[in-house]
């Protein structure tokens, strides 16, 4: 795992690179795909031609080996690098190949190939331009689809008059390509095999496809006499017209190009002859086209993880770089921090756990806060948040039991005993809320206290920069039983579900939510009912989470039969109770308290939508407004609701457009984290500080985000239903 | 046809791609007036027309050797197809060198019957299942000049060309 010092180490050195190339990747990728009318059926189709070859990829495999070997060309499938990279030694070798060229190809990185022909004293050359410049810098990719976007283009210029004292210093990003073209331009013809990967392959034809930009995979396929392609098993799709949803889809998603320079279909052998680059006498086609061809497919764990229920998913990916790109914490550190041996981003935590193993993936997969904002970024809909998860909770069980003298009490979950302290600490919040409101206010001044503080941050890692929550007596639970409704004869009849946050700490938005809804003609019931389980979710304890799941539907399920909806306040217990209850239940309780919740600007918007009257919530005329909706609430659609609620309500809105606040519940809490949250959070602040948003009240939909807010503004923020109360 | 070929060239020009148009008597002087020199080309009885035209009253070094190849500012090539959404050319690989031509130069000219201009990407590769399938052909589908933002910024003409430029030859009505 990357500690405190090597993130802060990270964000200092690579930090502002990686920011400025992601987030134009990322707002490119917006742009992109919204000017895609049929976006999402291109997604469904996508997912739906990755769903069914992975189902079939054993015949798949079998068609492509036909296929390829009755067009010419050699199958070998290897079980591991290790047989992958003795198969291509061979070819090499009895090729007597002296330089080998390569396009960039992650699959070539994860069986590490270079090393093993150079150790046989093969000269490998990376002709993509970002592996070229890690090549001689002899550094790793930290994305992807754009190994080298650490780098700045001063550090390029810097690297490259070093290593090659050029006549005139190189500068420009101009100059440094014309430079390397050249270079690699004389190596490339020089060679004899060239290695590609491939992005997808036909099994009906036996057709690559190749998405590129830079022509160096065109060169290496057309300039050598023996061409190596090397790809994982998933690779391998059904047919040629499957290729079509990938192709408009592959770089808008990653890049935010609509397409890439070149998309290569080669059936191999190709057609283009084979020429000696300095005869001055024979013209072009009067050389033959005598190619070899060796697809080298690598299974490398990849059947195992069809074979995992849970981790099968990651076999869809495309590797497009879009749940890099859209993470706020990977905009913040890059691949260096967020990556394992080969792969980097969200969807890395299912690639390197089933490649090299938890181990590997345990380095980089807390970074993952859950946020969600991959997921409708992915071209083929992989439940990103819910891999790690999984891999979280796996990497869990796979601990000694932590010290139980601290944990007794605090503790009471359904893991089995490996969940780290910290992480069970965080994931049974429920009890330390309970606690804190029972004994109200001296738990509070107790927690306060540097002892408190010192021990929190030792035992539980808890950063002491952050201020901690400070629990009300009253809880909203009891205010309500308190009361009576307002509401004589009801429109609608509602229960209104008492997150952690709003019970224990921010009571006050619990009532002016109460107060709305009544406004609105709404009986209101806040009855007790445990906590939705996002907590141990988060901490990758999905035992208990399922224990919430089921604690959660019993108690809502007697209002819901009553005709209530669910309505609920915090925006990560809504996505819970809509999106991530599917994996923890059974599919009728989901379905039951997913149609019947609402996140309750929704509601509102909802109940203004069938006649309610506006009037009878607080207006203003024009007064300016910052929102910042949540993550999840973003995911699910749901921020044009509550927009559309405040301007109907009087309010100018600007809406803040970051992926993520930072500090995604305890994550920012965490004092490894601590700084990377608040480096995240100052995209954040700075749209918030902005001409024309400076002066502008803050309102905040989650929890998380009005803590983070609070922490990095003069201005406190609240929640946007406190301005609707009456 | 109009409003595919309208928005074909719209993309073209969104992606820098020059484009002039010509009736294929008038193809000869068009690739003329399109090309830098030094110029080679692949014979284009193959790929475009039906034989009535060649390039050997242009100044282009048809079917070169590799050294002109290398030498050569521009290439000049046939066009598969166009793509109208995308403004992508399919180019194909032939055993005339198509692909060299194509690629180891800094300014690409690409012939392409207007007829063969496809709507969408969807019939485009709709369009290369059907000859695959038949032919266990190869394609490129390029669009726009070669380009990296590797280095530091974008620049065009990373290992292709820097330059494209289409003539659309339209049919004789």
């Amino acid at each position: 795992m990357a500690t405190a010092d090597e993130i802060r180490e990270l964000m200092r050195t690579e930090g502002a690179a990686i920011a400025e190339n992601t987030q134009g990747f990322n707002t490119g990728r917006y742009d992109s795909v919204g000017d895609l009318e049929d976006y999402e059926d291109l997604k469904r189709a996508a997912r739906g031609i990755k769903e069914d070859a992975i189902e079939e990829l054993p015949e798949l495999l079998d068609q492509l080996t036909e296929t390829v070997e009755a067009n010419g060309g050699t199958v070998y499938i290897a079980d591991d690098a290790a047989d992958a990279n003795e198969y291509i030694r061979d070819v090499a070798h009895e090729r007597a190949a002296d330089r080998v060229v390569k396009s960039k190809s992650m699959t070539s990185e994860e069986i590490e190939v270079n090393e093993a022909l150079e150790a046989d004293g093969v000269d490998v050359v990376e002709t993509d331009l970002g592996e070229w410049v890690l090549q001689i810098a002899d550094e790793a990719p930290s994305h992807i689809v754009a190994p080298a976007i650490h780098k700045s283009r001063e550090s390029i210029a810097e690297l490259f008059n070093e290593q090659f004292d050029p006549d005139e210093p190189l500068e420009t990003a101009a100059e440094l390509t014309h430079f390397a073209r050249e270079k690699l331009g004389e190596q490339i013809i020089d060679a004899e095999v060239g290695i590609t990967g491939a992005n997808f392959i036909a099994a009906d034809t036996g057709t690559m496809a190749l998405v590129t930009s830079e022509g160096n995979a065109r060169k290496t396929v057309a300039a050598t006499d023996t061409h190596v392609a090397v790809a994982g098993v998933e690779k391998v799709i059904p047919t040629v017209a499957d290729l079509h949803p990938f192709i408009e889809l592959i770089g808008r998603s990653g890049t935010g190009q609509d397409i890439t320079s070149y998309v290569s279909l080669l059936t191999p052998p190709v057609d283009t002859p084979v020429v000696d680059f300095t005869d001055n006498e024979t013209p072009l086609s009067e050389f033959d086209s005598d190619r070899d061809f060796h697809l080298v497919l690598i299974d490398n764990g990849r059947l195992e993880m069809r074979d995992d229920e849970q981790l099968r998913e990651t076999l869809y990916c495309i590797r497009c770089s879009a749940c890099s790109n859209s993470c706020a914490n990977f905009q913040s550190v890059g691949g260096h921090a967020f990556g394992g041996e080969t792969y980097s981003g969200g969807i890395a935590t299912g690639w390197e756990a089933g490649i090299e193993g938890l181990d590997v993936a345990e380095e980089f997969n807390d970074l993952c806060t859950g946020c969600t904002r991959c997921v409708n970024a992915c071209p083929v809909g992989i439940d990103i948040p819910w891999i790690n998860t999984v891999v979280r909770d796996r990497i869990n069980r796979d601990k000694e039991a932590p010290g139980e003298w601290l944990v007794d009490g605090l503790t009471p979950d359904e893991e089995d005993d490996g969940a780290p302290l910290q992480k069970r600490f965080f994931g049974n919040f429920e009890t330390v809320a309970k606690l804190g409101s029972a004994t109200a206010p001296v738990s509070n001044w107790l927690a306060d206290t540097t002892l408190a503080r010192q021990t929190m941050s030792r035992v539980l890692g808890i950063d002491p920069r952050r201020d901690l929550p400070a629990f009300e007596r009253e809880t909203l639970v009891d205010w309500a039983g308190d009361r009576d409704s307002q509401v004589t004869n009801p429109e609608r009849r509602a229960v209104l579900y008492p997150d952690l946050y709003t019970n224990h700490v921010q009571v006050e938005r619990g009532k002016a939510a109460v107060r709305v809804l009544e406004s609105l003609g709404v009986d209101v019931v806040v009855p007790p009912a445990p906590s939705s389980g996002r907590a141990p979710l988060s901490q990758g304890m999905v035992a208990t989470a399922t224990d919430h799941a089921e604690r959660v539907t019993e108690a809502l399920e007697p209002h819901i039969a009553d005709g209530r909806d669910v309505v609920v306040i915090e925006p990560s217990d809504h996505a819970m109770f809509t999106r991530e209850y599917e994996r923890l239940l059974d599919e009728s309780s989901f379905t039951d308290i997913a149609a019947n919740s609402y996140e309750v600007f929704e509601y509102v918007f909802g109940l203004l939508d069938n006649g309610a009257s506006v009037d009878s919530l607080s207006t203003v005329t024009g007064a300016e407004i910052a929102y910042h909706s949540h993550c999840q609430q973003r995911t699910l659609g749901l921020e044009a609701h509550t927009v559309a609620v405040l301007e109907e309500c009087g309010y100018d809105v600007v809406t803040s457009d970051v992926e993520c606040c930072g500090m995604a519940g305890s994550f920012g809490y965490k004092s490894d984290y601590y700084e990377l949250s608040m480096d995240v959070g100052d995209r954040l602040r700075t749209q918030l500080e902005d001409d024309g948003v400076q002066d502008r009240p803050v309102v905040a939909s989650g929890t998380s985000c009005l803590e983070q807010i609070d922490a990095l503004l003069e201005r406190q923020p609240r929640h946007p239903i406190e301005l609707l109360a009456t | 046809m109009e409003s595919k070929r309208a928005s074909f060239e719209g993309a073209l020009e969104a992606l820098g791609v020059t484009v002039s148009s010509t009736s294929e008597s008038e193809l000869e002087a068009a690739v003329t007036e399109a090309v830098t020199e030094p110029a080679v080309g692949v014979a284009l009885d193959e790929t475009v027309g039906d034989g009535t035209f060649s390039l050997v009253e242009t100044p282009i070094t048809v079917d070169p050797t590799p050294a002109a190849l290398r030498e050569a500012t521009t290439g000049v090539t046939g066009a598969e197809l166009g793509v109208g959404d995308y403004g992508s050319l399919v180019l194909s690989m032939t055993e005339q060198a198509s692909e060299l031509v194509s690629l180891f130069v800094e300014r690409h000219v690409a012939i392409l019957y207007e007829e063969d201009i496809q709507p969408d990407m969807d019939a485009a590769v709709a369009e290369l299942d059907e000859r695959f399938t038949e032919t266990n052909g190869s394609a490129i589908i390029a669009t726009g000049p070669s380009a990296t933002a590797d280095m530091g910024a974008l620049v065009k003409g990373a290992h292709g060309p820097k330059e494209v430029h289409v003539i659309v030859v339209e049919g004789e009505d």
